[in-house]
């Protein structure tokens, strides 16, 4: 045993997951592992301290990412990770807040803080997991899951239009969007080192495969998620976000569709609010 | 250093006095959402905060509200959030996250009448057992009760105290008429304040275990940055912090939950007595309905009934051995409150054979003093 972790390159990650905390809990050939990964390694390109990054989760099977990763983290309530990173972020702005969480979750139960984080430019970094459906909880229709397709409670089809995500965070006024599937792991990295070093909204939605919730009832396997992400995907940067709905019959848009610079909420609020000649007490920069 | 202390006399109403005394507390982050009759302690925090280096936001809706004060808790500061009813009710899935997570916040409640969108601008008290249970699951939850603008200053400091104290969620239960009467309040000079901040730990970052209490059965708390890669879930966790899906966890979780109030109870429970000495009738009453009380017992002493007053500064946790030592040699309990009887079963429940009442209202209207009088007049004769 000795001999063989002595030996064993250890993982260039590993300072950055709990690893008294692996085997994680995801199912084989989920996807939420790699964007996790993805993440994990844009914070460590970025060069920047690992104290100074904060990961807010809600719940769901992605959701669980705050519990892997060596750094602050917080596994909040069902959609509510927007607000707790809000609080983070306008207590100590020079933090790097990052949300990891689930398109039920930033989306459905918590689409009220996802719109208006996104209104008010609060920077910090949105990462959705859009894997369709209500993964944890046995496949559940989403507010993602597409047209007809088939979930635990629309056992005959979905018969409810999804949103197209993309649309949603322009429209409410995120200055980031882009769009990645969990096999795009280097345009993924960037995204996320893009995303930490700008500042302001940044919202990357990663389309990611669930096999055993969603791909069992709709005829897909693992690797037949896969093709079509490599096969029935389009990267075209700057896509107006209407045209950004997911439809792999007709091929899904990825890319960066967003990237605008705008005064954050922290720096908007402190220059209206606080007096110029006050010294800026009690914010450490760890 | 200038102090942001506004030391003297004023003439404010309750809700400004609240945000006075969070503002002498420390408190430097408030998230808000407008509610009817709470609005003003936002709108006053809203104006003092940037004066000292603090943040408000009006956040979406109330549960943002909740949420946002948690993760501000967490980078180091005192933070909180004012509401009312609606708002209190959906703060609640909130609040059992802050309790698991141990993290200290101060939740003020003006409280008016329901249910539902009942009367928004006239008091009642009738969320006093949403306090206490309001949130899923078991826990033990700290309630403070002002009866005037002055305790609307005193009790919120009091309140910031204890949450840093024992690193939990303290309730603000206040009412509308509370909240918006105007009196004299007295704020000291800000060195005869005592405020207390959580302490932070020392030693070891690799070893610090988040969740192992300390002496008064609660741990050091780390902000975020501090080094220490805390992880902070709403799952049953060990004292690591880490989520564990067992039995043992959570008996050994909700032991150290429940300990650190239950064990502490003498620090926590704040009541005021009046002529309770030789009385026969103990009038129990809170906030706002404790003025009428007070003013029934006066009255019953002129009528020569030997009547006393029992006033609950802290409501949760209830002060169980306090009414069990009267029971034993008082004839009757009067519990004053503006709903139809909830602190009242608290009191019976520990008032053994000795007979309890209730002066109550369903809301919107103090309680006259004179239906105290008449019930102490029939549990007499
Ligand atoms: S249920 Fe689906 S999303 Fe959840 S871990 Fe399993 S494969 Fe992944």
């Amino acid at each position: 045993m000795k001999n063989s972790s002595t030996t064993a390159t250890p993982h260039p990650l590993e300072d950055l997951v709990r690893m008294d905390r692996i085997p994680h809990i995801w199912c084989s050939g989920c996807g939420t592992g790699s964007v996790f990964t993805s993440c994990l390694t844009a914070i460590k390109q970025s060069g920047i301290p690992y104290n100074q990054f904060a990961m807010v989760s809600g719940i769901g099977c992605s959701g669980r990412g705050a519990g892997y990763i060596n750094i602050d983290s917080f596994h909040t309530t069902h959609g509510r990770a927007i607000p707790f990173a809000t609080g983070i972020k306008m207590a100590r702005p020079d933090l790097k807040v990052i949300v990891f969480s689930g398109d039920g979750d930033l989306c459905a139960i918590g689409g009220n803080h996802l719109i208006h984080a996104a209104r008010r430019n609060m920077d910090i970094i949105v990462i959705c997991v859009n894997n369709l459906t209500y993964g944890m909880t046995g496949g559940q229709v989403a507010a993602t899951t597409p047209f007809k397709a088939k979930s635990s409670t629309t056992t005959l089809g979905n018969p409810d239009t999804p949103f197209n995500l993309p649309l949603l965070a322009y429209a409410a006024g995120a200055t980031y969007v882009a769009r990645w599937t969990m096999l795009h792991a280097r345009d993924l990295t960037d995204a996320v080192q893009t995303a930490i070093a700008r500042k302001g909204f940044s919202f990357i939605e990663v389309l990611s495969p669930c096999p055993v919730n969603f791909g069992r009832r709709n005829r897909e396997k693992s690797l037949d998620t896969l093709r079509k992400y490599h096969e029935n995907t389009i990267v075209k940067n700057g896509a107006h976000p209407s045209e950004l709905d997911v439809d792999f019959n007709k091929g899904v848009i990825l890319g960066t569709f967003v990237n605008v610079d705008r005064p954050t909420c922290d720096e908007v609020y402190r220059k209206m609010y606080w007096p110029a000649e006050e010294p800026k007490e009690q914010r450490k920069t760890g | 250093m200038k102090s942001h202390v506004l030391t003297g006399e004023h003439f404010i109403n309750g809700d400004e006095a609240c945000a006075e005394g969070a503002i002498a507390a420390g408190c430097k982050f408030f998230g808000g959402y407008p509610i009817t009759p709470a609005t003003e302690v936002a709108e006053q925090i809203s104006i003092r905060l940037p004066q000292v280096g603090g943040t408000f936001i009006q956040m979406e809706d109330e549960i943002a509200a909740m949420t946002s004060i948690l993760g501000a808790a967490w980078t180091g500061v005192k933070s909180m959030t004012a509401t009312s009813g609606p708002g209190f009710s959906l703060m609640m899935e909130t609040v059992g996250l802050a309790v698991v997570t141990e993290t200290p916040c101060v939740v003020v409640n003006v409280q008016r009448a329901g249910p539902s969108t009942g009367l928004p601008t006239q008091g009642a008290q009738a969320d006093m057992m949403q306090a206490r249970w309001g949130s899923h699951g078991d826990y033990e939850i700290i309630a403070l009760a002002p009866s005037s603008p002055q305790e609307m200053f005193d009790l919120t400091i009091t309140a910031f105290n204890l949450s840093e104290t024992y690193r939990t969620p303290v309730f603000i239960m206040s009412d509308e008429i509370v909240g918006h009467m105007s009196e004299k309040v007295i704020i000291p000079e800000a060195r005869k304040i005592k405020t207390v901040s959580r302490p932070r730990p020392t030693g070891r970052k690799d070893r610090f275990l988040p969740y192992k209490p300390g002496p008064n059965g609660v741990a050091p708390m780390p902000a975020i940055g501090d080094g220490y890669n805390v992880h902070v879930t709403g799952l049953t966790h060990d004292e690591k912090g880490y989520p564990v899906m067992s039995v043992e966890t959570q008996k050994e979780m909700m032991a150290r939950l429940l300990g650190k109030i239950r064990n502490n109870l003498d620090d926590i429970i704040l009541t005021e007595e009046h002529r309770l000495e030789d009385a026969d009738i103990v009038v129990v009453s809170y906030g706002v309905s404790a003025r009428t009380a007070y003013t029934a017992v006066e009255e019953a002493r002129q009528m020569g009934i030997k009547m006393g007053l029992l006033r609950l500064i802290t409501v949760w946790p209830f002060p169980e051995e306090k009414i069990r030592s009267l029971a034993k040699r008082v004839k009757g309990f009067i519990t004053v409150e503006i709903n139809m009887g909830q602190i009242c079963r608290e009191v019976q429940r520990f008032a053994g054979l000795t007979p309890t009442y209730l002066a109550g209202h369903p809301g919107g209207a103090i309680i006259p003093p004179e239906d105290v009088l008449k019930i102490a007049k029939e549990a007499l004769a």
